[in-house]
């Protein structure tokens, strides 16, 4: 067993963002261990994914075909990589943290006796796998102590995508076939559809209020609304406030929601799980408001204010209006 | 139809977390605890799964609390009880946090297998390590077809419509069939109260407590050291009287942020 193995997702024929910085990781790893880096692909017609792979710097690129992979399955994708990583003995194996990856990766790992070490933000020397707990309030050091092949996701943004190295010359290229059958497959997947118009571009956002659990109750709602206006912000929230169904589902902001990166974020009674956090942290100015001064959120934040955001936010929206006038 | 939600006991979520001596877990002192907040979800969809294939006539739906803890997590299975469930078994283990993923899904899977169940439920992730990964390792051992990040399931002729959540507000339905395991997202329903008749019932509902078996191989990933994270940015903590803090935060926005 030796290298690192990285598994690529391909959006609209091309490598999603994630999948770059999964690949930046794995060129990190693979460089602490003195090892190499290679890449896989599965899919139908991925030859544009690997013409891209073969531009980064990379000891191999494998392209895994097959008609049973046109469309993802966790049946499907678990038996294909089952079968690569048993064929190349990959020392580690590292994924984006999709939510396919959520989907299939525990799986693989458990046909290897492993555990995917999830959701990974820093890969330090030893190796040692760096993933929060606590929903953010406390870091944890995790260390692969199986014998086989480590698994591991890394969270996105943990990584940069613009600190891939490119290739010095374009790495070999190696189709490996995969035994599959309709009859492994058990579930049937049908195409994805959205639910919202998207009204709502929260991505091009220059200023966004963006408001959490703390407001307690739907009604006190035009608080925050009353700041957005008068900055004028567009209004934004954490999961929990769309799922009650206080705001529409498009005006959230996390993994499952917009990912945003505003001039401002003003984060109001968010604490700042992970989730909502990867939607959020590539804003160029973070203020938060929350009265845990444990909060992750200040962890993120440029500004901070340890309070009460019922007397807080009132008289900021007033402050704001006064220095407008 | 019978029904088994797995359902893992974690400290509330305003809990403050102090990290114990030695560097390695939390300090699990004076800690409050409650039912994993996803797992509440799939505890939900359960039911509200007994009562509409009730209201089509099926008899016979059972819904299975199952919970691995130590004593604690019994007001949790109680509370799952109370809130509806007809019954709970309690996998008693006290030496949960020497054990992996692997490990803990095995156990699970061993109570899981004795009953025979038609449909798993489970929590997408929980809130204290987040790993996300139990309901999908649980599927892989029991053999049986699994989705992750439910929102809506509806039984066919052939098994179940799922709806699963997929990043930036798509979404996708898969067709199974049973048995099967689903992870449930939060907030694809509403959670319900305990009721005062809920909660009388649930003293006459069975519980059984069966003791954990060791487990079968060392743990392939260990937690070497838990510690606060360190600050991204350099944070400025603003302080003072709400319209002192205001009066800060205009001139920033003015001179730094330069949105006014």
């Amino acid at each position: 067993m030796s290298g690192v193995l990285v598994v690529v997702e391909a959006r609209n024929g091309a490598l999603s963002r994630v999948s770059l910085e999964a690949l930046a990781a794995g060129q990190h790893l693979a460089k602490q261990l003195g090892q190499a880096c290679s890449a896989v692909v599965l899919g139908e017609g991925v030859t544009p994914v690997v013409d891209e792979l073969r531009a980064k710097n990379l000891a191999g690129i494998l392209a895994v075909e097959h008609t049973l992979l046109r469309q993802y399955t966790a049946d499907g994708t678990t038996a294909a990589l089952e079968q690569v990583v048993r064929k190349t003995t990959p020392a580690h194996v590292l994924f984006p943290h999709t939510y396919r990856v959520r989907d299939f990766a525990p799986a693989l790992a458990t046909r290897f006796g492993e555990v995917l070490i999830s959701d990974v933000i820093a890969i330090q020397p030893g190796p040692l796998f760096v993933r929060q707990l606590f929903q953010g309030k406390l870091n944890a050091d995790y260390r692969h102590s199986g014998s086989g092949p480590c698994f591991v996701s890394v969270q996105a943004g943990s990584f940069r995508a613009d600190a891939l190295e490119p290739a010095s010359t374009p790495a070999t290229v190696e189709a490996i076939s995969v035994d599959l059958t309709p009859a492994k497959i058990r579930t049937v997947p049908s195409e994805p559809f959205r639910e919202s118009a998207h009204t709502v571009d929260l991505a091009s956002a220059a200023v966004i209020v963006s408001v959490g659990r703390g407001i307690r109750e739907q009604g006190n709602l035009p608080l925050v609304q009353a700041l957005a206006d008068a900055l004028g912000a567009e209004l934004a929230a954490s999961r929990p406030i769309c799922d009650a169904g206080w705001l529409p589902m498009e005006r959230q902001v996390g993994s499952s929601g917009q990912t945003v990166s505003p001039k401002l974020y003003l984060a109001v009674g968010i604490s700042g799980a992970i989730q909502h956090l990867v939607g959020m942290k590539g804003s160029k100015t973070v203020i938060a408001i929350n009265k845990d001064e444990h909060a992750p959120i200040f962890e993120v934040a440029d500004y901070g204010v340890v309070g009460d955001l019922f007397e807080i936010v009132p008289a900021l929206t007033k402050a704001i209006a006064a220095a407008k006038s | 139809m019978k029904i088994i939600v797995a359902i893992k006991q974690v400290p509330e979520r305003d809990a403050q977390i102090t990290i114990a001596a030695g560097g390695k877990w939390i300090d699990a002192g004076d800690l409050a605890y409650t039912i994993n907040e996803p797992d509440a979800y799939a505890l939900e969809e359960a039911l509200q799964l007994k009562e509409k294939l009730q209201q089509a006539g099926k008899s016979g739906v059972e819904v299975i609390a199952l919970c691995a803890g130590p004593e604690r997590v019994a007001s949790t299975l109680r509370e799952a009880l109370a809130k509806g469930a007809d019954r709970a078994i309690h996998i008693l283990s006290d030496d949960l946090g020497s054990r992996d993923t692997l490990a803990l899904a095995q156990l699970l899977a061993e109570a899981i297998r004795a009953e025979s169940p038609d449909l798993i439920l489970t929590g997408l992730q929980s809130e204290d390590l987040g790993l996300g990964q139990t309901g999908v390792v649980l599927a892989e051992l029991l053999g049986v077809p699994h989705a992750t990040i439910i929102l809506q399931v509806e039984p066919t002729a052939t098994g179940l419509r799922v709806k699963r959540e997929l990043e930036d507000g798509w979404f996708q339905h898969i067709e199974m069939p049973l048995p099967a395991l689903l992870t449930i997202q939060s907030g694809g329903n509403k959670l319900r109260y305990a009721t005062l008749m809920g909660i009388k019932k649930a003293k006459s509902k069975p519980t059984a407590t069966i003791a954990a078996t060791p487990a079968h191989a060392p743990a392939a990933i260990e937690l070497t050291r838990v510690y606060l994270p360190e600050k991204q940015k350099r944070t400025q903590m603003l302080t003072g009287t709400p319209a002192e803090i205001a009066t800060q935060l205009v001139e920033k926005l003015q001179s730094e942020v330069r949105v006014l």
